[in-house]
């Protein structure tokens, strides 16, 4: 009897591992929830679904004829380490305008135009720290397509994106910071707006890190310090 | 008087203990091992009206997280792209993909692409992204090597116990601010020298790191939890407000 049951405990032991399976298997069942009450609540989620309304949509979009206000995109952190101030607008810029993320202001700052023309000129102060937030932003969003010296030579081109521009190019480095500004809110031929991905303060560190790149690219002897100059002749030391 | 009990029945309460003692065991162990979100959450992976390939576009690619979840670094939620984000390539890479149909009628109509939501805590959860990445808390650490994935599942069992395994010891998974979506950093890639010139040593420390070949991940994390002052709290309302 003991035998029998032996034979059946162990016959649906192996059942239920043969069914379930182990831990950390892939499935697409979505996961069990034991007790889902208050565990999915009726309410609205950042980008999730919401039947209340009629397209079935949580998050709504703006009304026809209404403005967003913009909001505040979050500072960086008061007497925080001088590493860790990623988020946000960067340093020194924020007396200077409304932090508006996704800004519909009508100054050279939110548009790139002074009156009817393109401005030029970095309308926060040319820090560091601008730069670095600027290499950072570059890298992260343009060099995609753009490639990571600007030249046009992304890793999107060699799967097929055609039609990148060099950055380098004499027309880009004589164009107004605020046309770049406007191309990088409002796209340009077949380059798409990234007014939604960057906030305007980025847009202008981006702006600023170009014109870096674009300087580096195109350096002159005069570029170069005096007293750095006669090593311009040496033979570059063998590398270990 | 006849024997009242047969003889077989000398034996049944020894055996009925031993089955009882095997029953009570296997519903305890299958219990431990499959009601737990380690099963029942860890490798959830639905299918997607896309099969988007993350590891095709973060290491064949090598577009950073931020590219695409622009908004991890200031949100608590970090976003989904939008269709735009997909289409400022997809409008001419892979532009005939049938793969791809999901997205360009998103783009065609205005309708969203309904992605299924993996990583879905509890609705009385508030976890906020740009409080961790910002304080040296990686991408991988929650969602896995999302750049070996070729589809995306759940690879953290995203259970209580497991957000205060970090919340307790935080040393064992801070990382420097720069290396967060780079989703293979190892403490070995930290060159000693640099990061002690850079973030200091934890106080009471009397050995030089900088001198050291490798520093492991409690240096690492004890050096950040310090400098940037990191105490996770673990009191209710932290996430549960």
């Amino acid at each position: 009897m003991l035998r029998g049951f032996l034979l059946i405990f162990t016959l649906a032991a192996i059942a239920i591992v043969a069914m379930a399976g182990f831990r950390g298997q892939h499935s697409p069942r979505p996961p069990w929830e034991l007790m889902p009450d208050m565990v999915r609540q009726p309410k609205v989620r950042a980008q999730a679904p919401l039947g209340f309304f009629a397209d079935g949509r949580g998050p709504r979009l703006p009304i026809d004829g209404t403005e967003p206000v913009g909001y505040d995109i979050p500072k960086p952190q008061q007497n925080a380490p001088p590493e860790i101030s990623p988020s946000g607008a960067p340093p020194g810029e924020e007396s200077a305008h409304a932090p508006l993320g996704f800004s519909v202001g009508t100054d050279y700052y939110n548009t790139g135009k002074m009156g009817a023309n393109w401005g030029t000129g970095i309308p926060v102060a040319v820090t560091a720290q601008l730069m670095a937030r600027g290499q950072q932003r570059f890298i992260i969003n343009c060099s995609v397509c753009h490639g990571l010296t600007a030249a046009g030579n992304g890793m999107a081109k060699q799967f097929g994106l055609a039609t990148v521009i060099s950055l380098q190019d004499e027309r880009i480095r004589k164009m107004a910071d605020g046309e770049i500004f406007n191309t990088i809110t409002h796209g340009k031929n077949t380059m798409m707006s990234y007014g939604g991905n960057v906030p305007v303060a980025d847009r202008w560190a981006i702006i600023t890190y170009i014109r870096a790149l674009q300087r580096s690219q195109n350096a002159s002897v005069n570029d170069v310090p005096p007293d750095q100059r006669a090593k311009l002749d040496q033979p570059e030391p063998a590398k270990k | 008087m006849a024997n009242f009990f047969p003889r077989w029945s000398n034996w049944l309460p020894l055996k009925l203990a031993v089955a009882g003692f095997l029953i009570v065991c296997g519903l305890t162990a299958g219990t431990w091992y499959y009601v737990t979100p380690k099963y029942t959450k860890v490798g959830y992976e639905p299918i997607q009206p896309v099969p988007f390939p993350h590891d095709v576009h973060v290491n064949q690619l090598g577009m950073d997280c931020r590219y695409c979840h622009s908004f991890v670094e200031t949100a608590a939620h970090s976003n989904v792209p939008n269709t735009q984000t997909c289409m400022a390539c997809h409008q001419q890479v892979q532009k005939d993909n049938p793969k791809l149909e999901p997205v360009r009628a998103s783009w065609k109509t205005g309708q969203p692409v309904e992605w299924v939501w993996i990583h879905r805590l509890p609705d009385y959860v508030f976890y906020n992204h740009a409080a961790h990445v910002n304080r040296g808390i990686s991408c991988a650490v929650c969602h896995g090597q999302v750049n070996h994935m070729p589809a995306m599942y759940d690879a953290k069992p995203m259970s209580m116990a497991w957000c205060l395994e970090c919340h307790r010891h935080p040393e064992n998974f801070l990382r420097p601010e720069d290396q967060i979506t780079n989703m293979d950093w190892k403490p070995e890639d930290v060159n000693p020298a640099a990061f002690v010139a850079k973030y200091g040593e934890p106080k009471g420390v009397k050995e030089d790191w900088s001198k050291k070949k490798h520093l492991t991940q409690q240096e690492i994390g004890q050096t950040l939890k310090e400098r940037w002052n990191i105490h996770p709290s673990e009191t209710c309302q932290v996430c549960h407000r």
